[in-house]
């Protein structure tokens, strides 16, 4: 069965798979990683996302993922709010350990029963030229509908990761995520900082979620089938860490290919989650952590 | 002396009218019980993986109950349904059932969607000595053995086999003659079940087993398994999946080119409207199971009228379009129950269970008779190939040449075209 061929295909449809999980984990690095909230509802709101890449492409025929672009203010002013909500009822009063938890659990639920009224739990994909088409790069094949998810996940992790540190707003978060008291000497407010970083992280839930419904029908509640690897990858990459991010998205992404192709799919999971925690015995902080 | 005062002409009149009230209160008290509705009490997937199935039962189930109330209802009572999400997880299965007979007291159960649901109710069921009617379980009673469990899907007396059967036999008649195959399979009760049932066919026809592997269901893309099995070169591949897995599995196919001589077999959700239009093309040279097409050879009394209304509703409740293969059979089950309870004049379970045991049920699905295993009597999965599929719409499926019934041969609608590289054109 093994052949250099495939091998060479496996590994590239790794990488492929493995750039949309870094577009998923994002959100997840920003807010969890920097900021210290465990918003587990961020893949609620990539399924949110991919229905609102769902709706635009099949009643206005946009791209879906121009459709994931145009939504980013959107969903960018609701991280504001969910945020502002959160700090006034949880953060603020040193409440957000548990209760913040049960915050975005609540949120899941909102989003999930929300799009089930709206529009019931029937699979909803989207439509596009390119979707379904392959280009064969001598023995690889590259499906556009991996491909074309995976090259826009790594545009944005390198804007999101310049954004992060070649500009102030982008320094600042990174600051607030370091020291809070440090900050506010500088008079810059964390509280507004934070805010920003969380609509940032909550607007890479638009795009994801193009990518979502690109690759695969969706339905409201599919988003819980990536709580725990994305957790994982933010995790695997070093909290915090953008670039990280990716790397570790991209070695889970190989390892499950690898293991699914010559071992067997039911351990490709076990495989990842097993190198996640041998790392993390090795490097606490994971790959690319301090 | 002890003077007795008589009641007064008032209070004899209060006491009488109290009396007379609670005399009546007494007579009539077992007669308002009897009116009051028959209530059939069951979990369904309302949310979760298998909600898009469930809710177009539940739509399928209320138009039953309607029909029903509409002719007065069953034994002279109403019948009202009494369900809970069952979340598409096994886990809640025990809750919700003991919940129903315990706490809303219903008089009759039946089972939610899909063979992981249906058997952890099983064991309630049986302790209680229901008659359970379950709707879409896979080989569930095999190990149970209980008397009056019922399946309601078409796949006959031996459900692991019957299931994959057709997809080898027609295979077998092809030439040249497959002599290897692959099975994939989601890591689920059914579908493994299926593999199961695929692997014996397997073993039977004298086909070589090149692949057969089992893959976890929150897996995001498909295209390293559909490379492994390509690369043992399978005359066969038989896929037993779940709606977004079917939906991975035959976009990386045709991304990857896979080219086996037949392809297809136990994938669940190649029947549903949504996929269909997401898949379109890409299904053509499919030959899947399916439980209902349109196909001239396939005509159940009351099922086109059946099928209108359902269309109009599944509209606004955002489930199925089309509902060919669940919605016909979750009417079907509460129309043996209602037709065992109107038969036997009574609630007993026992009798219940005997009856439906006994007869054959005019249903909007066809004729049902069970076998003594409580599966049906006859097989009936279809194999049908997807042929002609030029878009990515409902009317690409509209009528009859879409989905051409190539097994068993009593509703056959055509000749499978072989192998799928050709039928892929």
């Amino acid at each position: 069965m093994f052949s250099f061929d495939l091998l060479l295909d496996v590994v590239v449809a790794g990488i492929l798979v493995g750039g949309f999980y870094a577009a998923v984990s994002l959100g997840i690095t920003v807010a969890f990683g920097l900021l210290d909230v465990v918003n587990i509802a961020h893949p609620a709101f990539v399924i949110l996302g991919a229905y609102g890449a769902y709706v635009a492409n099949s009643r206005f025929g946009l791209d879906p993922i121009l459709a994931g672009l145009l939504g980013m203010p959107v969903f960018f002013l609701l991280g504001a709010l969910v945020y502002r909500v959160y700090y006034t009822s949880f953060e603020k009063r040193g409440d957000e350990s548990l209760r913040g938890l049960v915050f975005f659990f609540g949120i899941t639920f909102i989003i999930e029963v929300s799009l089930l009224l709206q529009y019931g739990v029937d699979y909803r994909s989207v439509e596009a030229a390119y979707v379904g088409e392959t280009i064969a790069l001598g023995p690889i094949d590259l499906p556009f509908r991996l491909a074309i998810p995976c090259a826009v996940a790594l545009a944005l992790t390198v804007t999101l990761h310049l954004f992060l540190s070649r500009t102030f707003y982008g320094r600042a978060v990174k600051a607030v995520s370091q020291d809070h008291l440090a900050l506010r000497l500088m008079g810059a407010s964390p509280v507004r900082i934070k805010a920003l970083a969380f609509a940032i992280a909550i607007a890479t839930a638009s795009i994801a979620g193009a990518l979502l419904i690109m690759i695969g029908p969706v339905e409201p509640s599919v988003g819980r089938e990536y709580i725990g690897r994305v957790f994982a990858i933010a995790v695997l990459g070093g909290m915090g860490s953008i670039g990280g991010t990716l790397a570790a998205s991209l070695i889970l992404g190989v390892l499950e290919s690898l293991t699914s192709t010559f071992y067997g799919p039911s351990w490709a999971l076990a495989v990842s989650f097993g190198i996640l925690l041998l790392v993390l015995a090795v490097r606490p902080a994971g790959l690319f952590g301090r | 002396m002890v003077r007795h005062r008589r009641p007064g002409i008032r209070t004899r009149i209060i006491v009488m009218a109290l009396i007379a009230t609670f005399a009546l209160w007494g007579a009539t008290a077992p007669a308002a019980l009897a009116a009051g509705p028959i209530k059939i009490g069951f979990g369904m997937a309302l949310t979760g993986a298998l909600a898009g199935n469930g809710k177009a039962a539940l739509i399928a189930m209320q138009m039953w109950a309607e029909d029903v109330n509409k002719k007065g209802g069953l034994l002279g009572r109403k019948v009202e349904l009494v369900y809970y999400d069952d979340q598409t997880k096994p886990a809640t299965v025990p809750g919700i059932y003991t919940k129903l007979l315990d706490v809303d007291k219903v008089d009759l159960v039946v089972s939610g969607y899909g063979t992981n649901v249906i058997a952890p109710a099983m064991p309630i069921v049986i302790e209680r000595k229901l008659a359970f009617i379950g709707l879409f379980g896979m080989a569930v009673n095999e190990k149970f053995n209980y008397p009056y469990y019922f399946g309601i899907m078409p796949t006959g007396p031996e459900p692991l086999t019957d299931w994959s059967k057709g997809f080898f036999e027609v295979a077998m008649k092809q030439s040249p003659k497959p002599k290897t195959v692959a099975i994939a399979a989601a890591d689920s009760e059914f579908a493994q079940n299926a593999a199961a049932g695929a692997r014996q066919n397997a073993k039977k026809y004298g086909l070589r087993v090149v692949y057969d592997k089992a893959y976890p269901p929150p897996t995001a893309d498909f295209t390293p398994i559909v490379r492994a099995i390509q690369a043992t070169n399978p005359d066969l591949v038989y896929v037993a999946s779940y709606p977004p897995d079917s939906a991975g599995m035959v976009r990386a196919a045709h991304e990857i080119g896979l080219k086996p001589r037949m392809f297809g077999g136990g994938m669940v959700g190649l029947q549903y409207a949504s996929l269909e239009k997401a898949l379109g093309p890409m299904l053509n040279g499919i030959v899947n199971y399916h439980f209902f097409v349109p196909e001239p050879t396939l005509k159940f009394a009351g099922i086109d009228a059946f099928l209108k209304t359902y269309q109009e509703r599944a509209k606004t409740a955002g489930v199925d379009a089309l509902g060919y293969y669940l919605p016909p059979y979750a009417y079907a089950y509460l129309q043996i129950l209602g037709q065992a309870v109107e038969g036997t004049k009574s609630l007993d379970q026992k009798k219940i269970g005997e009856y439906i045991r006994g007869h054959e049920f005019d249903t909007v699905a066809g004729k049902v008779k069970f076998a003594p295993n409580g599966e049906w009597a006859k097989t009936r999965v279809l194999m049908v190939q997807y042929t002609n599929i030029e878009g990515n719409d409902l009317k690409s499926f509209e009528g009859p040449g879409h989905r051409v019934i190539v097994y068993p041969e009593e509703w056959k609608s055509g000749a499978v075209v072989y192998p799928y590289e050709k039928a892929k054109r």
